[in-house]
């Protein structure tokens, strides 16, 4: 439990408040040993602070993004620390402070839907001691044994005498106890808290207009900047004719900021944004200017038809079970780059001088954040300090990628000791986003002569994000992501059995830069195999449920919840009028997840999503009511991509440049979700991005139910679909 | 030019064409009233100008002069949130929060209009952009808000 070792030297940690950071460092004279917050209140341990009023502070390294993670985190804590709920809040520390610490708080990634399910453990033991911490105080106060003491809502009573004390009058000599080595975690059946649907703690100032997210941000001093980068990757800054601009209104510098990009600095971001669409930027647009669309594709229908390619999934023989199949199906899909389009740009903000870098970002990973600024300001770590501050949506364009930080620290760089927000324009985050990967996949299916699978060949071929972002993990330079739902085991376990199984991937990379995009490559796994079982199942004359039981007898938590939407929906029975029914499920990061989407259809091509029914088991489940609200907000998401999303390229760089062009959803086209939180325990699964895969190959298998049409290749407005 | 915003008078040394957007969030120093788009699609922006509602961002500061300007900070009347923020805080609206500034201003604006509305007004008359996709809770918040 490398977690709790802590660290006893003096600290204080800035809390979650814009610009409380600037208080780090100041030490506030109490007892020798004790760690103390910003306001002098003891940590009892880096996970749990309380004030003598008895609120409790709970950290959480995590960065919220609207998945409710802050609240599900402080619930794993609260849990086990037996406060009173009603007292507690949440602050986060600053990735210098955990550098400092010895990485006490762990990872602070917020991606891939890991933030409960990778540090359910740690976070409760956090918990669990500071709990035992503070009933032994209070029991060497009272000169009585630890274990004739309870507790429960922040009080501690000693049952013999009927004292009781709470967490506020003993948490300072608390603080000082030496944490316990090894502390015991409650079953499941006794959590209280865990698996209660509690409100989320961050929702008044989201309704009042006084949540400050990044863009918001003010300091003392403060200049603006807005931002050009070339707008073909790859390309750079020629020249720039600063000297026709440098004397508009506000504006202070006019500066390149790296190889590739140019900024205007102002007194406010619209007077920068002016005058930088007024500056005459002269790019020199690299070897990738004349690359569009069309020459991608080609490339990657080349890679359906490779004969290299790395193996994912494979048993059997699939060559020879193909041969012998009595009904050969093929069919080849094709997937789009997406933009995440957060409903808030890109932004950070930078304060540098040559002895401390300060950065105030809405970031998904402030470690990563934290890496950028030093990287940026040549700084060592010690003298770096990164601010997180609420996000206005993530989706993981915010995780991996800090490009605007180390933006942001290059201009703050070339004026010393002033502030500068860099706030991306909409057409900027736009044209430079990490791109959900394009990919196209050939599928090959063998049918016996009663109708079953008995070979499946299933060749991707495309774009790998390893590849272009961490290209370390590469293994043998297969990027086993990209199989993401597809794995024969683990976190993203395939659903099916098949006696001839060969699943492979071409890589295929371009200069279009590819992220991690909500789901990441479920998505597109999820249509191509969930499409593909329907149009089996209909080569076989079998219903799509049917033909899917028959492969998954070795998948019982796949089949469950597959058997739950179907059970709720009463698959099998009439629809009514005019409403058609599409399944899909799939295992995606540690949650099985399933859903029918009932459908109608006008004229051909205007398709009314009535209701979609989804199910969900995560093993445990912290917060019901917050599970259901991002699987209906993951729904948007995923059919926003499915019928309208698409970024294309030409002359080297995205053509589509801000909303509707690249258009999402609206209340009028959001179906009715049904939930089905299901947890059938012993196992930690993922809640924000799981769902999401499944909504679109349930429309689109509906969809082929209504209409005897088959979609491959999306989105669908590009065949005159669109979403009503 | 002086802009009136929440009932507040502010003299606000800004360009006349600056959208209303930027006025109100670098000039007058309200930041609720978010920016998305810039194009007038998002709805981010949205605010009321004499109790309407309008999409800031593509309004010039000039065209709010004498006019009476409210952002989400001036909705709730006296400390007390407007039933619309109630309704926001019970249902649990918000994710991330950033669209909910310009969705509650133009739900509060249809709930001026049509008391009671149906699925079909909200429908036609909300069409702001919620990319943590909230709409179902909106959509039920808004419900909950009639009948408060
Ligand atoms: S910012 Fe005004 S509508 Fe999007
Ligand atoms: S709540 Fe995040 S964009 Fe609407």
């Amino acid at each position: 439990m490398t977690m709790l070792k802590m660290d006893r030297r003096s600290f204080v940690i800035g809390s979650a408040t814009v610009g409380a950071g600037l208080a780090l460092g100041l030490k506030i004279p109490f007892g020798p040993d004790v760690v103390r917050a910003e306001d002098g209140s003891p940590e009892v341990n880096a996970w749990v602070v309380i004030r003598p009023d008895d609120t409790v502070v709970i950290r959480v390294a995590r960065s919220e993004m609207g998945q409710g993670t802050i609240t599900g985190l402080a619930q794993m804590v609260a849990e086990e620390l037996e406060c009173d709920w009603s007292k507690v809040t949440t602050e986060y520390p600053t990735p210098g402070q955990s550098v400092k610490r010895k990485r006490v708080w762990g990872d602070f990634s917020t991606g891939g839907s890991r933030g409960i399910r990778t540090s359910h453990e740690y976070v409760r033991k956090g918990g669990a001691t500071a709990r035992v911490m503070l009933v032994q105080a209070a029991a060497d106060q009272w000169k009585v044994p630890a274990s004739e003491c309870t507790v429960a809502n922040s009080v501690i009573t000693h049952k013999p005498s009927g004292r009781t004390t709470t967490y506020g009058k003993v948490a300072e000599a608390a603080a000082k106890i030496t944490p316990p080595a090894n502390v015991a975690l409650k079953d499941p059946k006794e959590w209280k808290l865990i698996g209660k649907s509690v409100k989320r703690l961050d929702t008044l100032p989201k309704v009042t207009g006084a949540q400050v997210y990044g863009a918001d941000l003010k300091l003392p001093g403060m200049l603006t900047a807005a931002i050009k980068d070339c707008p073909v990757f790859g390309g750079k800054v020629q020249s720039f004719e600063a000297a026709k601009v440098s004397g508009m209104p506000g504006v202070k510098h006019v500066l390149k900021v790296g190889e590739s990009a140019v900024t205007v600095v102002a007194d406010t971001w619209w007077q920068a944004k002016v005058a930088l669409d007024a500056l005459p930027i002269v790019w020199d647009e690299g070897p990738n200017a004349k690359v569009s669309s069309a020459d991608i594709a080609k490339m990657l229908e080349a890679g359906l038809t490779a004969d290299q390619a790395f193996v994912g999934n494979s048993n059997g023989d699939v060559k020879a079970g193909l041969a012998s199949a009595a009904k050969k199906i093929e069919a080849t899909y094709a997937y789009p780059f997406q933009n995440h389009a957060p409903m808030e740009p890109m932004n950070a903000t930078a304060k540098y001088t040559p002895d401390k870098c300060e950065v105030w970002v809405p970031t998904q990973n402030g470690e990563a954040a934290f890496a950028a600024t030093t990287a940026a300001s040549g700084l060592p770590a010690d003298k770096c300090e990164v601010y997180k501050i609420n996000l206005g949506g993530g989706f993981g364009r915010r995780g991996a990628f800090h490009d605007y930080v180390t933006q942001a620290v290059l201009i703050a760089k070339q004026i010393p000791g002033t502030p500068v927000k860099l706030l991306w324009s909409r057409e900027e985050d736009m044209m430079h986003g990490k791109y959900h990967p394009v990919m196209q996949a050939k599928l090959t299916g063998g049918l016996d002569a009663s109708g079953n699978l008995t070979a499946l060949q299933f060749r991707l071929s495309g774009q790998s994000i390893i590849a272009a972002v961490f290209p370390q993990n590469l293994q043998n330079g297969r990027d086993f992501l990209t199989f993401q739902g597809l794995h024969p085991s683990g976190d993203f376990g395939f659903g099916y059995t098949v006696p001839n199984l060969m699943i492979d991937h071409a890589m295929r990379n371009t200069h279009v830069p590819p992220g991690f995009w909500r789901g990441v490559n479920i998505n597109q796994n999820a249509i191509f195999l969930e499409c593909f079982m329907d149009e089996l199942a209909l080569a076989a004359g079998q219903d799509p449920l049917a033909f899917r039981r028959k492969l998954m007898a070795n998948h019982p938590k796949h089949l469950a919840v597959l058997n739950a939407v179907a059970d709720r929906v009463g698959w099998g029975k009439p629809a009514p009028q005019g409403v058609h029914r599409g399944l899909a499920q799939m295992m995606s990061f540690g949650s099985y997840v399933a859903a029918c989407a009932e459908v109608s259809v006008t004229g051909g091509d205007k398709i009314k999503v009535q209701r979609i029914v989804a199910a969900i088991d995560t093993g445990y489940t912290v917060n019901p009511a917050q599970v259901e609200r991002q699987m209906a907000g993951s729904f948007v998401y995923g059919l926003s991509a499915l019928f309208m999303e698409e970024c294309t390229v030409k002359n080297g760089r995205i053509e589509q440049t801000n909303f509707p062009a690249y258009d999402s959803m609206r209340i009028a086209q959001m179906p009715k979700v049904e939930a089905i939180v299901m947890p059938s325990g012993g196992f930690w699964g993922g809640v924000g991005e799981p769902t999401i895969c499944v909504a679109a190959p349930a429309v689109l298998n509906a969809y082929a139910a209504a209409t005897g049409k088959r979609v491959r290749t999306f989105p669908l407005k590009n065949h005159g679909i669109t979403l009503v | 030019m002086r802009l009136t915003v929440n009932g507040k008078s502010h003299e606000v040394n800004v360009d006349p064409a600056t959208p209303l957007l930027w006025a109100i969030r670098e000039h007058v120093g309200l930041t609720g009233t978010k920016y998305g788009c810039g194009v007038k699609v998002c709805g981010a922006c949205t605010v009321h100008l004499d109790g309407k509602p309008v999409r800031s961002c593509v309004i010039p500061s000039s065209a709010a002069v004498g006019r009476q300007v409210t952002t989400i900070e001036g909705l709730a009347a006296g400390g007390a949130l407007h039933k619309v923020q109630k309704a926001w805080v019970d249902n649990e609206v918000p994710q991330c929060g950033y669209c909910q500034s310009g969705m509650i201003m133009a739900v509060a604006a249809l709930l001026k209009d049509k008391p009671k509305p149906t699925d079909a007004d909200i429908d036609a008359t909300i069409t702001n952009i919620c990319r943590c996709g909230t709409f179902q809770q909106v959509r039920e918040a808004i419900h909950a808000a009639a009948k408060a």
